[in-house]
């Protein structure tokens, strides 16, 4: 309460002029960076003809929701929904399990080599994913599981980026705790799940999310995995439909925002918690 | 059990190493495919692109995004919407997005040209346009980033001891003094992180280019990891694919360590 009385009247004596200018830009800004969506929403409720014969709506004057219904039928959509969601839902899962165990074994554990593997850690965050794809997919390819789920996911299942970030929040709990747990006789196992994991959570849902919605929104590495319409992921396909067909616009944009309203619904939700999250945890 | 908690990092070390040796097994050539790759003139004109988009972009979103953090780390009306709204991009798929904007730029039918035509300003040809499509292509790789950048920036500017601001403001410090002297200083930290965080993601970008413009027109926008994506997997030849990987695993090294260097005598304790 006393450090905010200085700010307040600090503000007070803003020229109003400059708290208009503020608005104004700040407006505008969010205009401009909310546009896509906007035009987006409204153009998948449009009739195709209304959206080439009217360019300057963005507000629909016609509604229809055809297209919605369409799109299932145009693309695969229900299989690239159901991709993206099993694609970027196992991997978040299965990164975080992975991560999180080899994150408390760095964090909390001794063993020879140690120092090496953390440091292998650091220099894998920093290869670009450019370079390791061509041999994964030889390696996808020679396993024959181009195509399939488990050669969209399993290269996905643990990250240096997820350990890296884990690591440096289990650091920060107190050994002390596992310490008397093992006395106790609890096992490594029973430690790491019964009294990290819990500690961590905050970590783990921010991680989590980063995971779900890079790999969700993810366009290339499905591109390079998924040759079969029908196992694309939602970015994949759309991308692909839009570069290689006479486009129906209203079409794509109703896929476009059907792709695009799981993580808009979810952003709304957890929005406050998942920018406290980047806020508080170990970005800094 | 210990073994069993360090299975996941060998095993990811292991793959890693079979990765970075995975140079086409079939016939060595030694250094065959770089010379390929450097005579290439293809090649270099994408070696300029991406150098020339990292160089636009990346400070471009960073100074964006610290402009608009401190704008929004001051009380006002609707604070959190205008955060919000300035980070969803960051949750949406760029790939998809880039549908979006490619039909609002779009000269005939966008939305964006048929707005601007009574003022004067004419889009041209567009996408079809070589400066034009990579001015597009670096506006939606700025739009992308910026919310995302600015919530770091967010947390920054939130470690900054507001005794600070209210003593200069006793002082007779103008706003910009203040930015001078406390505020861009005590944020070096963050400025480092992001810095090397945009630039690591302008050198790889990808996703609008695919979905925009294919690299076209006459490669005018295709960067390295474009070509990686179109020499490896479309026309299949691995080598050369990896060839370039290479360098561009060499640029963001080269870039990650002089920022690394270039902060490190900035950084700031407290």
């Amino acid at each position: 309460m006393v450090a905010s009385v200085p700010v307040r009247r600090r503000q007070a004596k803003e020229s109003l002029g400059g708290r208009i200018l503020l608005y104004a830009t700040i407006t505008f800004a969010a205009f401009v960076v909310l546009l896509p969506v906007l035009w987006m929403l409204g153009a998948s409720v449009r009739p195709e003809g209304n959206i080439l014969s009217h360019p300057g709506y963005l507000i629909p004057t016609h509604f229809t929701f055809q297209n919605f219904r369409d799109v299932w039928t145009a693309i695969p959509f229900a299989h690239e929904f159901q991709n993206t969601v099993v694609f970027a839902g196992s991997v978040t899962a299965l990164s975080l399990l992975f991560d999180s165990m080899t994150a408390y074994a760095l964090a909390q554990l001794d063993f020879p080599g140690k120092k090496v593997f953390f440091i292998m850690v650091l220099l894998f965050l920093m290869i670009p994913p450019q370079i390791t794809l061509v041999p994964i997919y030889q390696l996808v390819a020679k396993l024959g599981l181009i195509n399939t789920y488990p050669g969209l996911i399993i290269p996905r299942a643990t990250n240096a980026f997820g350990i890296f970030f884990l690591r440096q929040f289990f650091i920060g709990i107190p050994s002390d705790l596992s310490q008397a747990a093992r006395i106790d006789g609890a096992s490594e196992w029973r430690i790491y799940w019964s009294i990290i994991l819990p500690l961590a959570r905050p970590a783990m849902l921010t991680l989590g999310l980063f995971h779900f919605m890079y790999n969700w929104n993810d366009l290339l590495w499905p591109l390079v995995i998924t040759t079969d319409e029908k196992m694309a992921t939602l970015p994949a396909g759309l991308a692909q439909f839009s570069g290689t067909h006479v486009v129906q616009y209203g079409l794509l944009m109703a896929g476009a925002t059907m792709a695009m309203l799981p993580m808009l619904a979810a952003f709304l939700v957890i929005q406050r918690k998942f920018i406290q999250g980047i806020a508080t945890t170990g970005l800094k | 059990m210990g073994l069993f908690v360090l299975w996941p990092l060998v095993s990811s070390a292991k793959l890693s190493l079979e990765k970075s040796s995975g140079f086409g097994p079939t016939t060595f050539v030694g250094l065959g495919n770089y010379r390929a790759v450097f005579g290439d003139s293809v090649f270099r004109g994408d070696l300029e692109h991406t150098v020339v988009y990292a160089l636009v972009v990346t400070p471009t979103t960073v100074a964006l995004a610290l402009l608009f953090a401190v704008m929004l780390n001051r009380r006002m009306h609707g604070r959190g919407f205008f955060r919000a709204a300035l980070f969803m991009p960051a949750v949406l798929s760029l790939g998809v997005m880039s549908i979006a904007w490619s039909f609002l730029l779009d000269p005939t039918i966008g939305l964006l040209p048929h707005w601007f035509s009574p003022l004067g300003l004419s889009f041209g040809q567009g996408q079809a346009n070589p400066k034009i499509a990579f001015a597009y292509v670096s506006v939606v790789g700025i739009w992308k980033n910026l919310g995302f950048y600015m919530v770091m920036y967010l947390a920054g500017l939130g470690t900054i001891p507001q005794e600070l601001y209210e003593a200069s403001w006793v002082d007779g410090a103008s706003p910009w003094r203040q930015f001078r002297s406390i505020t861009w200083p005590l944020l070096s930290n963050t400025s480092a992180f992001v810095f090397i965080m945009a630039t690591i993601a302008s050198v790889q970008a990808f996703d609008q280019i695919f979905t925009m413009t294919r690299g076209g027109p006459f490669f005018s926008t295709e960067t390295l990891s474009y070509l990686i994506y179109r020499t490896g997997f479309q026309n299949f030849d691995f080598g050369y694919a990896s060839a370039v990987g290479w360098v561009l695993t060499i640029l963001v090294f080269a870039i990650s360590m002089a920022q690394q260097v270039f902060f490190r005598r900035r950084e700031v304790t407290y």
